[in-house]
């Protein structure tokens, strides 16, 4: 699978249906590195304050306003730059829609100008992705030479010095997983076949992404983990943030799908991302009653999915406005899990929180009746 | 300024950051330096003679000086004082070099009086925050630290560093403008008043430590006559002082020097190493995971202190702060979590340490507090036992209850709850037993720590269990605790503690144990005239959390578990009908709900179905007929035998009388019995006779003779009450009633009241 000696053929980019980072922010970057006076490290193109305000956004001394990529804590950026910066590997954690993969792209785009040295990590990610393969023609050919192989953007990355990407680090086997330790701690990567390796210069390194909360896939090592640095990326952090992200999402998605309009029904979205928010925080909105958390990972990404699922039965099967009806069955099975324990929090929640809410009967109703079924 | 020149002749302004473990770094290297011989430090005047206790060898900070009027202990003022503290350092200097030392602030005495009559102060500004955004930092600690509390002490002029301040200071306070209240100036007043008072007594080389914000105002030299006039005729009121023992966690709050710190223990690491801080740090870090059972290698030591220090030169500090060292720790030593963070937050950051205080400190006010409470209430403390009983309904033994309630949550076991002699079981009855053993005092005086009144004591060690206690048990049995001391300041906190752990707890046991505890203390609180409305709102949350979670948690038990589950439903049956005041009620219809769910499913042990069988049949929720439907099918022969006899044991677990009563019931147990397999029988028998045993012999005979006289005979369909004649017997309802009318204490029974008060009727029937 993914490994090819050929470069992919470049779209131009204002064609490309999604251009590169360090392609639709280049104007940024280049005004980022004339006003930056601040050391770099080797092969940096920016220097790691420059980086973090690329990605925090800000204004240029010459007027040129950077768009804030990630919004979020300082701290969480500042954390991820410097651990670049220490040539320790980057490992970003988070549940689905916390932006681990865009703050990835942005961070190798500001960092090496190439956000292109890209692993993404599936069940079948094999070996020669992380280190090399060989171009079989050119093996039996000329038997093995350095120009019969094929370099993994790993290697490429190490070669160059440059940051390499790789995306779902806990999807990919464990075994495929333990060969990034030789490269992350020794810096280098044996080829036996020639005889030779390859050695890290200066400048290279590796941001990995991998979700926290899904279970069943491959736990990193400790031996591996010990070599990442880990930032945790966190949700959102006020409901109304949340309430901004979904509602977005879902309007996008909405008009993807070619789903019938359907008002925008944000009182229903906000109720939906405040059940996601309370359950998964395990305390109400007011901070007042504790409640408990189910299993699964009640993510952003959930909450829009229920509410795009909602609009969609609202739109062919109800009266056309999202009702608390065609939500509850959608949270339901996004709360309830585990038939057992996660049933019991989703009775205990709607009895001792939802039913409290005067303004919340009709979903309360709602919610009691999508259980019972 | 001209003032600078003549400080630096007799006076040395030592402007400091309260707890600031760089400024007592800085004051220890100037002290040094000047050599000065007498040093006068910001603290109440009163505690001068205390002074001397400062350098004993069983001081160890930290540690506070407590003030509190005497004849009101509630009314408390503390100056805490940890090692790190400049002012500490200041002292231990001046007790080391016997140079003389005094506290030189307004005396703690007028502070109170103050209290009393005015309003308090709107708060002034927060200087260091205007330094700092004046150097373009938005987190004054921060700024403060980078500016003073990391600048090392090793420059040549150990005084440098405090002139500095001292002129930021006089740009913040421009000469001629006012201290933020007149209270502040006072303080200032008094304060000049002591440094003219020490330079008038020959004093050459005068030290002062007091806060940043005061060295303008200490530095200028007004006339005598206008601080005079400032501190002309103050109130005063009688005070007392003396030292306790602190803590870390107590220094994090606000208190007399002011605002709290949020880091005592990373103050005490940056004061006590002097080089190498952030390695040494985070070696400690490694050390309290790897004890908390993390797997964190020295390879994990080194790249958090590479990181920390590349992330303050990115921010651009001289060296790693606290944010710095904490970001480091989360992202290498934590994996990203905080959960292990907070532990280091908690154990390291603020830190457990607690001071110590040597016995010839004076008395703490609780002690006195508690000895005007024993010489009001004619509780005399006697190392003899006694027996106590209270009647809570009068106000002294009422008090008494209290005192002695709150003695016990403050660990201070003097009375014990004892069996009551006169046999009553009234809810405003107490019986204690009274034993004053030596131990107590000191017992009182390391309860000091929890505040100065025995009331206020309870309330801060009852606020601290609910922060602390683990079990849903635990806090209950505060929450009970609270309500019988009547500490009504602790419960909300208590209540919280108490409404997060149930909301938490997944076992519906924990939950069942809570509930009869807390529907008690709903009762006492009725008794003692407390306002429990929150504490019934949380009685019924919790109820309703049981009915939810009893079903699926009765599921699949062994026969351990049935029976201690039993017990569970026989006091949540209680704790509900207590709770509740009528049949509509919604909690009462819920539970009879959850009841009927258990009687009726098949997967639930016999014992818990028949116990709720039971249940239901005594609440009226079914009638007999149903409850001799439910018996029938139960005891088919489909129903393993051993299953059978559980389920009997349960129904009957409330006594046999039914089974006297109704011989309907009684056939059909029989019948069961009679078909039991002989297989099958040596294993039912157990049961079954830890089933009849349980019944009195009273009640064991009668059912041997109804038995020995056939049950079947009664058993017949007309019959709707069975083992009772199907009218009333006049003539023995008349003595029956003539009792009732007697036990009632009514003198005239109405004419219709017979009827309705047929004595001889089932149990029942009665309540129908």
């Amino acid at each position: 699978m993914s490994v090819s000696a050929v470069p992919p053929v470049e779209a131009p980019a204002e064609e490309a249906l999604r251009p590169h980072a360090e392609t639709a922010y280049a104007a940024e970057l280049a005004a980022l590195a004339a006003a930056d006076d601040r050391p770099r490290p080797a092969r940096w193109l920016l220097s790691p304050w420059a980086v973090a305000t690329y990605l925090l956004g800000g204004t240029l001394p010459d007027g040129t306003v950077v768009t804030p990529k990630y919004v979020g804590p300082r701290r969480i950026v500042e954390v991820a730059v410097t651990t670049l910066a220490t040539d320790r590997a980057l490992l970003l954690l988070g549940v689905p829609g916390t932006a681990k993969t865009w703050v990835s792209e942005h961070l190798a785009a500001a960092v090496s100008g190439d956000s292109t040295l890209l692993v993404q990590g599936t069940a079948g990610t094999p070996e020669e992705a992380v280190r090399y393969g060989w171009n079989y023609a050119r093996l039996l050919a000329e038997g093995p030479s350095r120009g019969a192989l094929v370099p993994s953007p790993v290697m490429r990355a190490m070669a160059e010095g440059r940051t390499a990407r790789v995306e779902e680090l806990t999807r990919i086997p464990a075994d495929v997983q333990d060969s990034l330790i030789t490269i992350l701690s020794e810096k280098t990567l044996p080829i036996p076949e020639l005889g030779e390796e390859v050695q890290a210069v200066r400048g290279f390194n590796l941001i990995a992404t991998a979700n926290d909360r899904d279970r069943g896939v491959n736990e990193l090592s400790s031996a591996l983990r010990r070599r990442f640095n880990t930032v945790v990326l966190p949700l959102p952090a006020s409901l109304e943030e949340e309430v901004d992200i979904v509602s977005r999402r879902v309007g996008e998605l909405g008009r993807s799908l070619d789903l019938p309009a359907v008002p925008s029904g944000s009182a229903e979205i906000r109720r939906v991302v405040t059940v996601f928010r309370e359950l998964r925080d395990g305390v109400t909105a007011d901070g007042r009653t504790k409640v408990k958390s189910p299993s699964g990972s009640l993510s952003t990404a959930e909450a829009i999915s229920v509410v795009t699922s909602g609009l969609a039965l609202a739109a062919h099967f109800g009266d056309g406005v999202l009702r608390p009806a065609d939500v509850a069955s959608g949270l339901l099975g996004a709360v309830v899990r585990d038939p057992a324990a996660d049933r019991l929090v989703w009775q205990e929640y709607l009895e001792s929180v939802v039913r409290e809410r005067d303004d919340w009967k009709d979903f309360y109703r709602s919610c009691r009746e999508a259980a019972q079924r | 300024m001209p003032t600078t020149q003549r400080r630096v002749e007799d006076v040395a302004l030592l402007g400091v950051r309260h707890h600031g473990p760089g400024s007592a770094r800085a004051v220890a290297a100037a002290l040094a330096q000047y050599r000065p011989d007498t040093v006068l430090i910001e603290g109440p005047p009163e505690a001068d003679a205390l002074l001397e206790l400062a350098a004993h060898q069983d001081m160890v900070p930290p540690v506070a000086l407590l003030a509190h009027v005497v004849d009101d202990p509630a009314r408390a003022a503390f100056w805490p004082f940890a090692a790190f503290s400049p002012e500490w350092v200041a002292l231990r200097h001046a007790l080391d070099h016997g140079v003389p030392v005094r506290f030189i602030d307004l005396p703690a005495a007028h502070g109170f009086a103050r209290e009393r009559e005015e309003e308090p102060e709107a708060p002034g500004i927060d200087p260091i925050g205007e330094l700092a955004r004046a150097a373009g930092h938005d987190d004054p600690e921060q700024w403060w630290d980078d500016a003073v509390e990391h600048r090392s002490a090793d420059d040549a002029d150990a005084l440098g560093p405090f002139r500095g301040i001292a002129e930021a200071m006089a740009e913040l306070r421009p000469p001629g403008s006012e201290p933020s209240g007149a209270h502040e100036a006072r303080r200032e007043a008094f304060m000049r008043r002591q440094i003219r008072a020490a330079r008038r007594a020959g004093h050459q080389r005068i030290a002062v430590v007091c806060g940043a914000w005061h060295v303008p105002a200490l530095a200028a030299r007004p006339p005598v006559a206008a601080d005079d006039a400032l501190l002309k005729g103050l109130p005063k009121a009688k005070v007392e002082l003396t030292w306790v023992p602190w803590t870390h966690r107590r220094l994090s709050q606000h208190t007399g020097y002011g605002a709290g710190i949020a880091s005592p223990g990373w103050y005490q690491h940056l004061f006590e190493s002097t080089d190498r801080g952030t390695v040494r740090w985070m070696t400690k870090v490694a050390a309290l995971l790897r004890a908390e059972d993390h797997s964190v290698s020295s390879a994990h030591v080194i790249e958090a202190v590479r990181l920390a220090e590349t992330l303050a030169a990115m921010r651009g500090r001289p060296l790693p702060g606290l944010a710095e060292s904490t970001d480091a720790v989360r992202a290498v030593m934590c994996e990203g979590s905080d959960v292990p963070l907070a532990l280091v937050q908690d154990l390291m950051v603020v830190g457990d340490r607690m001071g110590q205080v040597p016995d010839e400190a004076p008395t703490v006010p609780l002690q006195r507090d508690l000895t005007r409470l024993q010489r009001s209430l004619r509780l005399k403390p006697e190392p003899g036992e006694r027996d106590l009983d209270l009647d809570l309904r009068k106000d002294t033994d009422a008090a008494r209850s209290r005192l002695l309630h709150r003695l016990s949550l403050l660990d201070i076991p003097w009375g014990r709850a004892a069996a009551s002699r006169t046999g009553s079981t009234g809810t405003f009855r107490e019986s204690w037993r009274l034993v004053w053993e030596p131990e107590l005092a000191i017992k009182v005086a390391e309860a000091g720590i929890w505040g100065t009144t025995v009331e206020s004591a309870a309330t801060g060690r009852a606020r601290d269990l609910a922060a602390h206690s683990g079990s849903l048990g635990e806090v209950t049995a505060l929450a009970e605790g609270c309500l019988l001391a009547d500490l009504p300041d602790a419960l909300p906190t208590v209540l919280q503690a108490l409404a997060d752990r149930a909301a938490l707890d997944a076992d519906v046991a924990h939950l069942a144990e809570a509930l009869p505890a807390l529907v008690r203390s709903l009762r006492y609180g009725d008794v003692r005239g407390t306002d429990a409305t929150a504490l019934r709102e949380l009685a019924e949350g919790l109820a309703v959390r049981i009915c939810i979670g009893l079903p699926p948690a009765c599921n699949s038990l062994d026969a351990e578990g049935a029976g201690a589950m039993a017990g569970h439903l026989g006091s949540t049956h209680a704790a509900v009908a207590l709770l509740t005041d009528s049949d509509a009620d919604d909690l009462r219809r819920r539970w009879s709900a959850t009841l009927r769910t258990l009687a009726e499913r098949d997967t639930i042990a016999g014992l818990l179905r028949g116990r709720a069988a039971r249940l239901l049949l005594d609440d009226n929720q079914w009638d007999a007929a149903e409850a001799a439907r439910q018996m029938r099918l139960t005891l088919s022969p489909v129903t393993p035998p051993a299953e059978a006899a559980g389920w009997i044991e349960g129904f009957l677990a409330g006594g046999g009388m039914l089974l006297v009563h109704d011989t309907r019931l009684l056939g059909l147990v029989d019948d069961w019995l009679t078909s039991v397999p002989d297989a099958a029988f040596p294993d039912v028998l157990p049961l079954l006779r830890r089933t009849f045993s349980g019944f009195e012999p009273g009640v064991r005979r009668t059912i041997a003779d109804r038995i020995r006289s056939g049950t079947k005979a009664a058993d017949t369909p007309s019959d709707d009450r069975p083992g009772f004649a199907p009218d009333l017997d006049p003539l023995r309802a008349a003595k029956a009633r003539k009792t009732a009318t007697l036990l009632l204490g009514l003198s005239h029974a109405q004419p219709g009241g017979a009827r309705n008060c047929a004595a001889n009727h089932p149990p029942t029937e009665v309540r129908s």
